[in-house]
C-alpha cells in the first residue's frame, strides 16, 4: 500500500501537538469500564426493593416461596458454589495433565492437534454441553457413577438417592466445560517456565516425572492456581447446560445425587413469569450476588495470573 | 530391583498416566460431536428444516429457518455495534499501552469476560425491555454485544501488538500524524488478527442462549424486525430439548447439529486467518 507522503509538505518546527488521536480512541475504550460498572449500578437499582425488605438474611434464607413473597438464596447459592468446586476436583486432575502434556518440548504435530482440540472444546455452546448432558452423560453417570457408588456407600447421606437430574451431574457437564479454560492457562504457564530450570534438573539426573513433579509445578503454582480460580469463576456463572440437569429443587440437597439449584438457573427458569414487584427483585438481587462472587474470584484469578507471569520472568 | 530402576519406572508410569488423562479429556469432544452428528443429521436432512419455521407437533414439516433467521439478525447487529468500539478500543490498548488509564480498560474488559451471560442478559432486560416493555431483538442484540466487546478489544490488541514497532517509527519519521499511523498503517497489517477477534466474537456470540431468555425472548414465527420478539438457535436448542415430544427433541438435535457447524466452523475460519497474521507479522 502506497503511503507515501506529498513532497512538497514543508515540514513545521517542532511543537507539542495535544494528541487527539488518544483522546477520542481512549473514550471509545472507556465504554468498556463504563459498561461494568452499569451493569452492576442498574442491577443494583432493579433489586433494591428486595435488598430494602429481605437485607442480609437474603442470603441466609432456606425458603423461596413466590407466593408468601418470601425469598431466601441460600439453597441457590449453596448449588452454586458445590456445584463449582465439585466440577473443580474432578477437573483439576485432567486439566493439569492435559497441560503437562501439551507442554512438554517435541512432537509438534500430535500436540497441536490435542491442543486444537481440547480449544474446540472451549467453543462449543453451552446449550450443546446441556442437550448432550440431558440425554446422554446424566443417564449414563446415573446409570454407570451413582447407582453403583450409592448401593455401596448408601448409608452415608450425602451419597444416597440417586437420581438422572442431580447436583453431581451438573457438576460433571461444568467440569467437561471447564477444563478447556484449566488446561490452555496452565500449559502457558508451564511452558513460560525458564528451560534452564528444566535442564537443571535433568542434568543433575532427575527422571521426566521428578523434574516435573519437584521443578516444573513448583515453578508454575501460582499460575496454575490463577487458572483454577479463573476456571472456578467460568463454572460458577454457567447458567444453560447445568439448568438443563441439576433439577431445579428449591431445598438444600440431601446428598451430591440429588436435584439442587443455582443462582443462574433459578434466574433462568423463573425471570421471564415473575411478577410483582419483589419476586424479580429478588431474581435480579440473585443476579447481583452471582455477579459479586464472579467479580471477585475473577479479581482476585487475574492478579495471581500476572504476578506469576511477572515472577517466572525475573526467574529467568 | 534398585533404586535407580525404580525412579525410572515411576517416571514411564506417570507419564503413561498423563497421557491417559489427556485423552480421557479428549473423549467429551469425540462424544459431544458424535452424539450431534448421529442424532441431528436425520432432521435436518430434510430441505423443509431449512425452509420452514415452528409447525406444531405432529404437523410435518417443521424447520428451524427462523431460529437461523434470527440468530443472523442479533448477531448482526450485535457485531455493528461491538466490533467498530472493539477495534478502536483495542488500538488504543495496544498503542498506548502504559497509559494509567489502559490499564483499567484491560481490567475491565477482563472482568467483563468473566461476567457470567446471564447477569448480562438481567442487564440488557433493565436497560432495553423494562424501558420499552416489550421483549425486542434489539435488547439481545445490546445483550450479545455487551458479550462480543471484550473479545474483540483484547484480540485487537494482541494483533496490533504484533507488528514490529520498526513500521510505527518510520511512519512517524516521515510525520505522519499519530491517526494516520495506527489506522492507515498499523491496522491495516494487523487486519488479518483482528479479523480473528471478529470471528471469534461472532461465534461466542452465535451460541449464548442465557442473555436471550429475557431480551429476544423467542418467537414462533418467521420474522425479520429487530424490535419484535426474534427467535435463536440456542434458543430452539434449550426450549425444544425440555419438550416431552419426541419430534421436538429431535428438532432440538437438528438445531444443535446447525449450531455446532456455524461455531466450530467459525472457529476454525479463524484459526486460519490467525496464522496468516503471525506470518505476515514475521516478515514486516
Amino acid at each position: 500500500m502506497a503511503t507515501a507522503v506529498d513532497t512538497g509538505v514543508v515540514i513545521p518546527p517542532a511543537r507539542r501537538v495535544p494528541d487527539r488521536f488518544r483522546t477520542v480512541t481512549a473514550a471509545v475504550a472507556s465504554i468498556v469500564p463504563l459498561v461494568v460498572v452499569v451493569i452492576v449500578v442498574i442491577l443494583f437499582l432493579q433489586a433494591e426493593p428486595a435488598v430494602r425488605r429481605y437485607g442480609l438474611g437474603f442470603l441466609t434464607g432456606i425458603d423461596w416461596n413466590p407466593v408468601t413473597e418470601s425469598f431466601g438464596a441460600l439453597p441457590a447459592l449453596f448449588g452454586t458454589v458445590a456445584t463449582s468446586f465439585l466440577a473443580l476436583a474432578l477437573a483439576l486432575p485432567v486439566g493439569v495433565a492435559v497441560a503437562i502434556t501439551l507442554a512438554e518440548p517435541g512432537q509438534k504435530g500430535i500436540r497441536g492437534v490435542i491442543g486444537t482440540g481440547v480449544e474446540l472444546l472451549a467453543a462449543i455452546p453451552s446449550v450443546v454441553y446441556g442437550i448432550w448432558a440431558l440425554y446422554v452423560l446424566a443417564p449414563w453417570s446415573y446409570a454407570h457413577i451413582e447407582v453403583p457408588i450409592s448401593e455401596r456407600f448408601g448409608s452415608i447421606g450425602w451419597l444416597s438417592q440417586p437420581g438422572v437430574r442431580s447436583l453431581f451431574n451438573a457438576s460433571l457437564v461444568l467440569a467437561v466445560m471447564i477444563l478447556p479454560t484449566l488446561s490452555a492457562i496452565s500449559r502457558d504457564v508451564i511452558r513460560a517456565v525458564p528451560r534452564g530450570l528444566r535442564e537443571n534438573a535433568v542434568a543433575l539426573g532427575a527422571t521426566w516425572w521428578e523434574t516435573t513433579w519437584r521443578v516444573i509445578l513448583p515453578a508454575a503454582r501460582a499460575g496454575i492456581f490463577g487458572a483454577t480460580i479463573l476456571a472456578l469463576g467460568r463454572a460458577l456463572g454457567e447458567t444453560i447446560a447445568v439448568t438443563m440437569v441439576i433439577g431445579n429443587n428449591h431445598a438444600l440437597p440431601p446428598s451430591i445425587f440429588a436435584p439442587a439449584y443455582t443462582l443462574s438457573a433459578v434466574i433462568a427458569n423463573e425471570f421471564t413469569e415473575a411478577t410483582g414487584v419483589y419476586h424479580p427483585a429478588a431474581l435480579i438481587e440473585l443476579g447481583l450476588v452471582l455477579i459479586m462472587v464472579t467479580l471477585i474470584v475473577n479479581v482476585v484469578a487475574l492478579l495471581l495470573v500476572r504476578s506469576t507471569a511477572k515472577d517466572v520472568s525475573h526467574a529467568a | 530391583m534398585n533404586r535407580n530402576a525404580r525412579r525410572g519406572y515411576a517416571s514411564t508410569g506417570w507419564l503413561v498416566v498423563m497421557y491417559g488423562l489427556t485423552v480421557l479429556a479428549l473423549i467429551p469432544l469425540g462424544l459431544i460431536l458424535w452424539f450431534t452428528v448421529s442424532r441431528g443429521l436425520p432432521p435436518a436432512l430434510h430441505v423443509e428444516f431449512f425452509t420452514n419455521s415452528f409447525r406444531p407437533v405432529g404437523v410435518p414439516g417443521a424447520g428451524v429457518v427462523h431460529a437461523i433467521v434470527g440468530t443472523g439478525i442479533l448477531v448482526g447487529l450485535a457485531s455493528v455495534m461491538a466490533i467498530p468500539v472493539g477495534i478502536l478500543g483495542g488500538v488504543y490498548l495496544a498503542e498506548y499501552n502504559v497509559a494509567r488509564w489502559a490499564s483499567w480498560v484491560r481490567l475491565a474488559s477482563d472482568v467483563l469476560v468473566g461476567t457470567p451471560s446471564i447477569a448480562i442478559g438481567l442487564f440488557a432486560y433493565a436497560l432495553v425491555v423494562a424501558p420499552t416493555h416489550h421483549f425486542s431483538g434489539y435488547s439481545g442484540a445490546v445483550a450479545l454485544a455487551v458479550l462480543m466487546l471484550p473479545i474483540v478489544i483484547r484480540t485487537t490488541e494482541g494483533a496490533v501488538a504484533l507488528i514490529p514497532s520498526g513500521l510505527r517509527e518510520s511512519g512517524l519519521a516521515l510525520g505522519l500524524p499519530r491517526w494516520r499511523v495506527s489506522l492507515q498503517l498499523i491496522l491495516p497489517a494487523a487486519v488479518p488478527g483482528v479479523i480473528t477477534g471478529a470471528l471469534l466474537a461472532v461465534a461466542r456470540a452465535s451460541g449464548e442462549t442465557a442473555p436471550l431468555l429475557f431480551t429476544a425472548f423467542g418467537n414462533q414465527h418467521l420474522v425479520f424486525d429487530p424490535n419484535s420478539q426474534l427467535q435463536a438457535l440456542p434458543l430452539t436448542v434449550y426450549q425444544y430439548a425440555l419438550q416431552p415430544y419426541r419430534s421436538l427433541q429431535d428438532q432440538a438435535w437438528g438445531a444443535a447439529l446447525v449450531l455446532v457447524v456455524i461455531v466450530l466452523g467459525i472457529n476454525l475460519a479463524s484459526r486460519w486467518v490467525l496464522r496468516r497474521q503471525i506470518a505476515l507479522a514475521g516478515q514486516l
